[in-house]
């Protein structure tokens, strides 16, 4: 096993090997879901706080789930009870909850960076749930368990990347691992949603026009969009969006034929997926959520099923 | 606060760039708060005598853009604390920001911070706001603050917007010779912006601000200047864009001046995600956190490395004319918060002059052009006749500096209320030992 | 025994043969063939079940279900562990709820790999007895547990080391010992 830090903050500084190993590691994770007695001793009496500054039901249930199916103590914390309302710096908060011994911190934050920040505060491991547009480490990872259950995730599989690409920390992170893997990633976005210089990352290839990033695509990952993000003058309306980016029957035939469909949920159905397409044959977005559980078990493991130095 | 004792430095090299003079082997005496002579083997009777045997003189440095925090801000900065900071860089005289609490638009602000400057170490020339409350909507009362000693005009921290209302400050302005330095920032444009925008931004999900919004607001800025045919300074040009606008300005020759802060002259986005990423930083005084530091977040942001090669072109050409800090301290606590929380801003008064030796040895500079950005211009564009070069009969205001005398950055024994500097850790080339200002010792390091 | 010596206990064909008896004495002890199911602690207790199931099959002509378990997510060292353990997948994919699973192993040592296994068992369901097969018993228990079916018994000290080798994981087979270092 390659995975020697104390945090899993992002993708972007994982390693091949050290991507490849948790993934191989939620493999054996998956099988506990299916298990009479969904449960091991593995975390027992280790403490995980679910730390959550911005509002997730999926992902923090998704982290509690894991942390209890391993026997730890899991405690979500939200912003709404926490006492950031009422004006404690988010040091002061972690200060605190650090002195309370947890073993894991699951972190939820809208701001880039604060689970770095927590990180390098607290002795407790961090996992990033989610910072800002920056990462959300275990959502990419997840999408990979998921893809090789179906792809060789590697040179020669190209996934295609559709949506809100500025603002989405699902895209970071598997930009950062898929393009480590050696995957080609194709990215599309509206121009006004698209981060200038994006192209100079390697290996990726920004296209104009999703029936351009679809060709012949293996993987197609669809954003959700922000429907509040009308505001800021980023695209016309819902119907245009749907119009030009999101993705029908019509537009998923320019994909290969075996290719599979994901999104990272919630999805608008509707504006950047259709229905028909969502509860298709090809789309494997359950399967997203059932192995979210096996790839943060195994995260939760690695960080706290060891001893200390 | 001149003094009438005498000093007289032995042996020392002088640089100035107001005379066009590098020499070695000098004696410079002071006398009466002036420089009184200049010579080789001087031998006046003097109160002190120090033989600094071949350390560098040169005029004090001149800061065009600080922000002393007071009134209001106390806890962040103080006119003395911040003037103590000055002296210890080097910085003889320093221009103060009009965005305190209350804002610096009324005779009665600028007396107050005048008199809190008084036994201040440093000259601090208080600069009072274009606009009432720096709101944007109307003119402060410029001869009333001319009179009471506003030494420029400025809404630094916010441009002003109203392109009528700038029009009108720059016209009104100008019968008061007293400059208007422009914030140039294009609101909607930079609105929620962090970082600059560019690869950074885009691989870190940061919000970006565009080169752009200071690009498009510093064409408007010096198209009203050639139209009024009033002259107008531009504050911290962080774009090559901006460099070449000026440029080209300039050779058209509308009064346009500009200044740089030594963090856009050594420091690119990179910054942001790597404070180490171009320094071997000393293990003792590095930050802990490398990356996502708040104290790489100032306004305008760290550029792409393009912008910073043009401003060194821009600085050693003359196209920019001074080096100004924008020395804006933070308490710890308000930049210990989320990147995109922290407020704006870094410290620099301490850093500058040493940077700008640094900016000598990688011959970016001459120890002249170094002199002509930190005192000539800085004082040419305040109007301070007295200052900004040696010649008898000026002001003595000067620093000595040690050019072998390799230092490293230390936030801790910073003389500002503040340390959010991005150069903590870096070791510096040379330093200020000793800062004269009005023939008096106010810094001995 | 000098260091780096390997003392060799038993060659391959030691080990097949041992095998057969071990397999031998499981039917014989389990008159209901047909309850039986193996059960292999992974890695090398998977190997040895697999050839079990192959030695009855022959023998007995009984096709014995046969599942893999992993038993590190139930280790009561975790906590004190340097590496990272390697978690690798459990399959059982058969009901354990009244069915007599011989627990098959290669090393017999502290016990605490047996009592983590059988903890593991226990969570997939209600097996009628636990029986445990393994290739060698070294001694020095710490938990009161005993095996049922013992290829060779090796006295060795704390201080050595007990290695079995096997074909699918190694190339051959063999039982040695020798100092630690």
């Amino acid at each position: 096993m390659v995975f020697e830090r104390k945090d899993l903050l992002g993708t972007r500084d994982l390693s091949a090997i050290e991507i490849r190993s948790l993934l191989e590691s939620a493999e054996s994770f998956k099988e506990i879901a299916e298990r009479p007695l969904k449960k091991v001793p593995a975390l027992r009496g280790k403490t995980v706080v679910n730390l959550f500054f911005e509002p997730s039901t999926r992902t923090r249930t998704s982290f509690e789930i894991a942390a209890k199916r391993l026997s730890a103590d899991a405690v979500n914390m939200s912003a709404s009870t926490s006492s950031l309302v009422k004006g404690e710096s988010l040091l002061d908060t972690v200060d605190n909850i650090q002195a309370m011994a947890p073993d894991i911190l699951v972190v939820r934050h809208r701001f880039v960076g604060a689970a770095h920040m927590i990180a390098e505060r607290v002795g407790a491991r961090v996992v990033n749930a989610g910072d800002g547009a920056n990462e959300h480490p275990t959502q990419a990872l997840l999408d990979l368990v998921t893809m090789s259950e179906h792809k060789r995730v590697g040179p020669g599989l190209t996934v295609a990347i559709i949506g809100d690409i500025a603002h989405s920390r699902v895209a970071r992170s598997n930009i950062w691992a898929l393009t480590t893997l050696g995957v080609t990633v194709r990215i599309c976005a509206p121009p006004t949603m698209l981060p200038r210089e994006l192209d100079k990352i390697p290996g990726l290839i920004v296209c104009e026009r999703p029936e351009e990033a679809l060709d012949g695509v293996d993987v197609v990952m669809m954003l959700r969009i922000q429907l509040e993000r009308q505001d800021r003058l980023l695209f016309p309306s819902i119907r245009d969006y749907a119009r030009v980016f999101g993705l029908n029957r019509q537009r998923l035939d320019l994909a290969a034929e075996d290719a599979i469909v994901m999104h990272p949920g919630p999805m608008n159905r509707g504006v950047e997926i259709t229905s028909e397409v969502a509860d298709g044959s090809r789309a494997v977005i359950l399967n997203q959520v059932s192995n979210g559980v096996a790839l943060r078990m195994a995260v939760l493991f690695l960080l706290g099923g060891q001893g200390h130095e | 606060m001149s003094s009438n004792a005498s000093l007289l430095l032995k042996n020392v090299r002088l640089i100035d760039a107001g005379q066009n003079r590098d020499e070695k082997n000098l004696d410079i005496f002071l006398r009466d708060g002036k420089v009184a002579e200049i010579g080789s083997s001087l031998n006046l009777p003097a109160d002190q005598v120090f033989d600094l045997n071949g350390a560098w003189v040169m005029p004090g440095a001149i800061d065009l853009h600080v922000h002393l925090r007071e009134p209001g801000f106390e806890h962040k900065e103080t006119i003395l604390s911040g003037a103590e900071a000055a002296v210890a860089g080097g910085f003889t005289s320093i221009a103060c920001m009009a965005n305190t609490n209350p804002v610096n638009d009324s005779a009665a602000i600028t007396r107050f911070i005048l008199e809190q400057a008084a036994s201040a170490p440093a000259k601090v020339l208080p600069v009072a706001a274009i606009s009432k409350g720096m709101a944007g909507q109307e003119l402060v009362e410029m001869g009333d603050l001319a009179a009471a000693g506003a030494a420029a005009f400025s809404d630094d921290g916010k441009t002003v917007a109203n392109s009528k209302l700038l029009r009108h400050a720059l016209e009104y302005a100008s019968i008061f010779n007293k400059p208007l330095l422009c914030h140039c920032q294009d609101n909607d444009l930079f609105a929620g912006g962090v970082i600059h925008e560019g690869m950074i931004s885009a691989a870190h999900g940061l919000a970006g601000i565009p080169t752009l919004a200071e690009d498009v607001d510093i064409a408007r800025t010096i198209m009203l200047a050639e139209y009024l045919k009033v002259g107008v300074h531009i504050c911290h040009l962080s774009t090559a864009t901006g460099v070449r606008l000026v440029r080209s300005a300039k050779a058209r020759g509308v009064k346009v001046t500009a200044e740089a802060t030594p963090h856009h002259l050594f420091l690119d986005e990179r910054a942001v995600v790597d404070l180490a990423y171009s320094e071997d930083l000393d293990e003792h005084v590095r930050p802990q956190q490398l990356r996502y530091n708040t104290a790489t977040k100032m306004s305008p942001p760290l550029r792409a490395a393009e912008d910073v090669t043009a401003l060194r072109e821009g600085l050693a050409d003359g196209t920019i004319d001074a080096i100004a800090t924008d020395h804006a301290p933070h308490e710890a606590t308000e930049k210990a918060v989320e990147y995109e929380l922290a407020p704006f801003g870094v410290v620099g008064l301490e850093t500058a002059v040493a940077l700008g030796l640094r900016l000598v040895t990688e011959k970016v500079l001459t120890p002249l052009t170094l002199a002509a950005r930190l005192s000539l211009a800085p004082a040419a564009i305040l109007g301070l006749d007295d200052r900004g070069s040696l010649t008898i009969g000026k002001a003595a205001d000067l620093m000595i500096i040690d050019p072998q005398r390799e230092w490293v950055v230390d936030p801790g024994k910073f003389r500002s209320k503040a340390g959010n500097t991005p150069f903590a850790g870096w070791r510096l080339p040379g330093r200020v030992v000793k800062t004269i200002v009005d023939g008096r010792i106010v810094f001995n390091l | 025994m000098s260091p780096n010596e390997e003392n060799s206990v038993c060659s391959a064909r030691d080990v097949e043969q041992i095998l057969k008896r071990i397999a031998f004495e499981i039917v014989e002890r389990n008159s209901a063939v047909e309850k039986l199911v193996l059960v292999g602690i992974l890695t090398r207790g998977v190997s040895l079940a697999r050839r079990l199931k192959r030695i009855i099959n022959e023998t007995a002509d009984r096709d014995l279900p046969l599942g893999s378990l992993d038993i590190t997510l139930y280790r009561d060292d975790l906590a004190c562990a340097t590496h990272h353990p390697v978690v690798r997948k459990t399959e059982i994919p058969f009901s354990l709820d009244g069915v007599t699973v011989i627990l098959v192993d290669d090393v017999l040592y502290t016990g605490r790999t047996v009592r983590a296994a059988m903890d593991s068992l226990i969570d997939f369901g209600r097996p009628q007895s636990i029986q445990l097969a393994v290739l060698v018993d070294r001694g020095c228990r710490e938990l009161p547990i005993a095996a049922d079916f013992v290829g060779v018994s090796v006295p060795a000290s704390p201080q050595d080391r007990v290695m079995v080798r096997v074909e699918e994981s190694d190339g051959f087979d063999k039982i040695t010992v020798m100092p630690r270092d």
